[in-house]
Parts: C-alpha cells; structure tokens; sequence
C-alpha cells in the first residue's frame, strides 16, 4: 500500500528496463536493465557517450522507438499510467499531455515552411482541438513569452530560417510545453548551440520546469551541462547505468571508474602542460555485450572479477549508486583520481 | 622560432544572400601565425572561422586582402601557380566532419596514400601501402585497418584516418576546422593529446579552429577571437584568459562551462549586448602581444 503510494508520486517510475534492436549482426542490446524514477520539480541527468543507449532509453519512455526495437521492463510508468500496454493510439492521446520531448537540432524539428506562431498553435490545437482563434493565439504569444522570445507578435510571423540557433530552440521549447506536459525529456537540447547560447537555454529550462512544478530528464553528453542544470545525474556506459546520484555527488564524490575517467579527460580541469587523461579503447558494441563489466577492458582498476560478472548497483549513500565491484567489502581499496577536494 | 609562416591581412570575404545583399562572413582580418606556433581561432557558429580556414586554404578565393604563405601571395594567381606545389604539399586541412571528408568508397590504406599518388611523389617509405601503413600506425592505429572503410570505422578513428592523410604530406601548416567538435568526451582527449604529441615531434605550424574554449585554452599557444566576421581581440593564451579586454571576449569567456555544480550554478555571466558591438574601430595594441578592436573599450 505505501508502496504504491510512494509510487504514485513519482512522476517517472522506470524499473529494468531493455531495449534489444534486432539487426543483421544479431540482437544490439542497446538499454540494460535501467531503473531509475523521478520526482516533480526535479531534473534528472543522463550522461554518456554516442551509443550508450541514452537516446533508447529516452524513447522508450515517450514510446517512439521504431516497431523493430523489443522493449522489456518490470515498471514504466509516467505520471502514475502504467505505458507498457498502451496502443500507439492510446500513447498519441497522453503523449504531450504526459511527457513531451525537445530533440537536439532545432532546425530539424521545426517543419522549415511554416511560420513560427503557426507552429506553435498547431501543437495547441493539437491538445485543445476547438480551441477559438484569438485564445489560441494569446496562448502562443504567451508560450513565446514564457520561453523567452522577446517581442512575440513581431516574432510570430517569422519562418525558422529567420531566427538564430538559440531562437530556434527556445520555439521548439514552447512547442513541447504547449501542452502542459508533466515530464519534458530534453534530448541533448544545447548541442547545437553556442556557448554563450546553451547557458540562457539551460536555465531557461530550469527556470520553466521549476515553475510548472514538472519533471525533466535531460540527456547530455557534456558533463558542464549536467553541472549547470541537473539536481541528479546518472551515468550511461554500454547500456546500463554505471553511477547514478545527486549531482554533487557525482561530481565531488564519483565511484565508479568510468566517470573518473570522463571526469579527467576534461580540458578544463587538466592541469596545464599535462597530457590529458583519455580513457583507452573505445566503447563496446553491444551486439552481444561483453560477459562481465562492459567497461573492463577500459578500466585501469578492473579487477578478476569484471571480466566475469557485471556488478550490481552498490548503494553508496541514500541517493548515490554505483555500478562498480570496487565498493565491494572484498575489494582493495582504491584512492579516487578525481573529484573530491579538486573542486572544493 | 619567430619567422612567420602565415600572414594574413585585411581578409574580407562575403557571400551573395540573393537579392542584392551580402553577407560579411570575414570582414578585415589580420593574423600571422609563427613557425612551430599553434594559433587558436574561437567564435560563434557563423562567425566567419572557417570561412578564414577556406580562404587560407585556397578552396575560397576572398574579396580583399591577402595571405602570404612564406611570403607568396596565396590569392594571387600567378604566384600560385609559380608555387603551386609547394603550396598544395605544404598546407593540410582536416575538416570537422570526417564522414563526410572521406571517400566513402576507398580503402583507408588509398585514402592516406592519395595525396602521395595524385602529387607523383615517390613514397619515401617504398610503396603507398607501406606509407600509409606508418602515418596509421603514427597516429595511434593497427594498421589491420588499411583495408577497412570509412564507415566500418568509428568516429575517431575516421578523424585519426583523416589527419594520418593530412600528415602523409609532412605538411608544415596544418588547418584543423573544429576537428573534435563531432567526438565523444573520452575520444576527444585521446585526439587533443595526438595533435600536441604531433605537434611536440614535428614541430606543426597549426591553425586550430574551435568553438570550445576549453580545449583551445589547453591547446593553443596563441588565440584570436572573431566576432561576426571582426577579429576582435588576439592575445597569448593565458593572458586572453587572465585578461580579456573585449566585451564580447568577456561574455564568451564567462560562458565556458565549468564541470563543477557549485561553481558553475554560483557564477555570473558577462552579456554582451549585440547591438552595442561597434566593428568600425581599429585594432589597438594594448601589450605587445595583445591586441584589441575599439580603442575605447580597451580600458581594463
């Protein structure tokens, strides 16, 4: 009962989960085993590398992978709706209204020969079909005005060539929030951006979905990006989720090898004169993937065991967990290169 | 050490937007690159990086200005040709996206190798195979990939492939357009410390382009910052980063992201105000190495 209680209130409640995509070479494992849960307000992290499933992951959960992808999970709820069983009818009705989802490059995702308000108003009605005219263009102008767009009734007439990189993002934002979603997945949204961009739309991001008490996952592959606007992140390797934890913890206090690696092989922290840390090798495919800890042969501190068995998730503090043979009592103990007072 | 390789002055290059109107992509820059230096551009997507990358490379012709490489004017059509070999063996580019750089349909091996064959030049190392076999191997790759294609390859070992074939040529300039903008994180380490090891043993001249400060900051000796097509502050690196005069070098430098949660959340930003960027003024020299557009807003 308190159980299903405590269930109820999160917002993404998602307990091993796979995804398999059958292809010529034979089944890509692309997503392992992946629990993880959020709670309103909060903005969860997904880090990784390209391929390490971040992206399945992320569309498994809007339900948007291709009818080729086999998709396994014991809990996959949004919201409290169970969205395993869902048809693809049922997933259009909640899809918005549930979870909506930004995606990396701007310019794609916005159709190039429409206006921009047009756009905007088109996914309204998509949510409020018989909506009047004149309230749904006061919702847009509104939209644009959440998001940032200054000046909206100038803006509204503008095609998407007619706007710069950031605008671009920002119109995209108010198209996945024209529907009051309760979770916004945001698919690596700074990517593409500028510098001097990524940070107006990271707190802008934040800033939005504090104020709608909604939920995000933000998927990266730039750990500054997780820094800036994650309260948790997790850690992607091979599929699975190797760390996972407030985002202070993985950055002053990370445990697993992989993200002392990522964490290294930054320039910005390298110490000047110094060859940068790179982590050797290259991710695993994942078609079959490896026996043991996937990131083994890349791990200077990998012991016997990983080369056998994959670890499980060791609880390290309440909300910290990382996938590592390490935090076994029977392992040697190992100082942390990285994290801790370095960034005190 | 301090004979200069490049010189760029007054670069102008635009492109026709239709309908009469221009687009200034470069608009007045001037550089030199000394020998043995690697010398950073940084700026924004659109701020004429690697139109000035093209322009040196020959593959854009510019406008106005010229680029003299050991003192031959590039834009020139009759030195060109008079020193045409020169220029097209000395200078290599490696372009951001390797997938689309590189012949999908030839072999690694014939891909490294081209350069040798279409310039007739007798393989220093006995046979193209064996030469291409080296710079593989010099780059960090088993050279079990020369029959490989591109797209068997990973992303970075499709960039190794194409800075292996930029280095066949022994080049002594070397173009790097935002060649790790497309890696992942733990690769990218992998290629900036291939490119200072390159750069340690051979002595490279490079002109590195990039939008992310932070590697530039770890890499380049020297950085020049464009704005919109204006060049609008070059300094050594540390003193760029310990001093940066521009306002819009302000806000790009306060814009880095800091892999560090209570840092990054705690900081303030600089904003630069488009509409105040004034591209009328001269570049004034502040220290001898350090210049800056605007004279007025030069004041520290």
């Amino acid at each position: 009962m308190t159980a299903d209680a405590d269930r109820a209130e999160k917002l993404l409640d998602v307990g091993r989960l796979s995804v398999t995509f059958a292809s010529p070479a034979g089944a890509v494992e692309a997503v392992r085993d992946v629990s993880l849960d959020l709670a309103p307000g909060e903005i969860l992290a997904i880090v990784g590398e390209s391929g390490c499933g971040k992206s399945a992951l992320c569309r498994a959960i809007m339900k948007l992978l291709p009818a080729s992808a086999r998709v396994q999970a014991d809990r996959l709820a949004v919201a409290g709706t169970d969205i395993r069983g869902l048809s693809e009818r049922d997933m259009c009705a909640l899809r918005g209204r549930l979870c909506s989802m930004v995606f990396q490059d701007p310019m794609t995702s916005l159709d190039p020969t429409m206006r921009i308000g047009a756009q905007i108003a088109e996914a309204v009605l998509a949510h409020e079909p018989g909506m009047k005219k004149d309230a749904v263009r006061r919702r847009v102008l509104e939209l644009m005005d959440m998001v940032g767009i200054e000046d909206p009734p100038a803006r509204y007439r503008l095609y998407p060539h007619d706007l710069s990189g950031g605008m671009r993002q920002r119109a995209v934002l108010a198209i996945a929030l024209a529907s009051r979603p309760r979770l916004l997945i945001a698919d690596e949204p700074t990517t593409a951006l500028d510098v001097t961009v990524q940070g107006q739309i990271l707190d802008l991001l934040r800033d939005i979905q504090r104020g709608l008490g909604a939920g995000a996952v933000l998927v990266t592959h730039d750990l500054a990006v997780a820094a800036r606007a994650a309260d948790r992140t997790a850690v992607m390797y091979a599929g699975r989720i190797v760390e996972i934890g407030t985002t202070e913890e993985i950055f002053y206090d990370p445990r697993h090898p992989y993200t002392w690696g990522l964490l290294a092989s930054l320039p910005s922290l390298a110490a000047e004169g110094r060859p940068l840390y790179a982590i050797p090798g290259m991710p695993p495919t994942l078609s079959p993937p490896p026996k043991g800890d996937a990131f083994a042969c890349r791990n200077r501190y990998a012991l016997a065991i990983d080369y056998d068995q994959a670890p499980p998730l060791f609880q390290v503090s309440p909300t910290h967990y990382a996938a590592t043979w390490l935090l076994d009592p029977r392992a040697p103990a190992v100082a942390r290169p990285v994290g801790g007072e370095l960034h005190v | 050490m301090c004979e200069t390789l490049l010189d760029v002055r007054g670069l102008c290059h635009s492109f026709p937007l239709g309908a009469g109107r221009y687009l200034r992509a470069v608009d007045g820059v001037s550089f030199r690159i000394r020998k043995g230096e690697i010398f950073g551009l940084v700026g924004e997507s659109g701020s004429g990086k690697s139109t000035v990358a093209r322009c040196v490379m020959n593959i854009l012709r510019p406008q106005a200005g010229s680029i003299l490489y050991r003192g031959v004017d590039v834009c020139d059509p009759a030195q060109f040709r008079a020193n045409r070999r020169m220029l097209q063996t000395e200078r290599q580019i490696i372009f951001q996206d390797s997938s689309s750089s590189l012949d999908q349909r030839m072999k690694v091996a014939d891909i490294i190798a081209e350069p040798l064959a279409v310039n007739h030049i007798v393989p220093p190392r006995g046979s193209l195979r064996a030469e291409a076999a080296f710079q593989l191997r010099y780059v960090g790759m088993d050279p079990a990939y020369l029959d490989r294609y591109p797209p068997e390859l990973s992303g970075g070992q499709r960039q190794r492939v194409a800075i292996a074939r930029a280095l066949t040529m022994e080049p002594s300039l070397l173009v790097a357009d935002e060649p790790i903008a497309a890696l992942d994180v733990s690769i990218q380490a992998q290629i900036i410390n291939l490119f200072r090891h390159l750069q340690a043993e051979h002595g490279f001249t490079f002109l590195f382009i990039a939008h992310d400060l932070a590697v530039v900051r770890y890499l380049c000796d020297r950085v020049g910052v464009l704005y919109r097509g204006k060049l609008v502050e070059m300094a050594p690196t540390k003193e760029l980063f310990d001093r940066p005069l521009h306002p819009y070098t302000k806000a790009l430098l306060s814009a880095i992201p800091i892999p560090d949660p209570r840092r990054e959340r705690a900081r303030t930003r600089f904003h630069f105000d488009e509409a105040a960027f004034d591209r009328t003024g001269g570049f004034v020299q502040v220290s001898p190495e350090h210049f800056v557009l605007g004279g007025k807003e030069a004041e520290p």
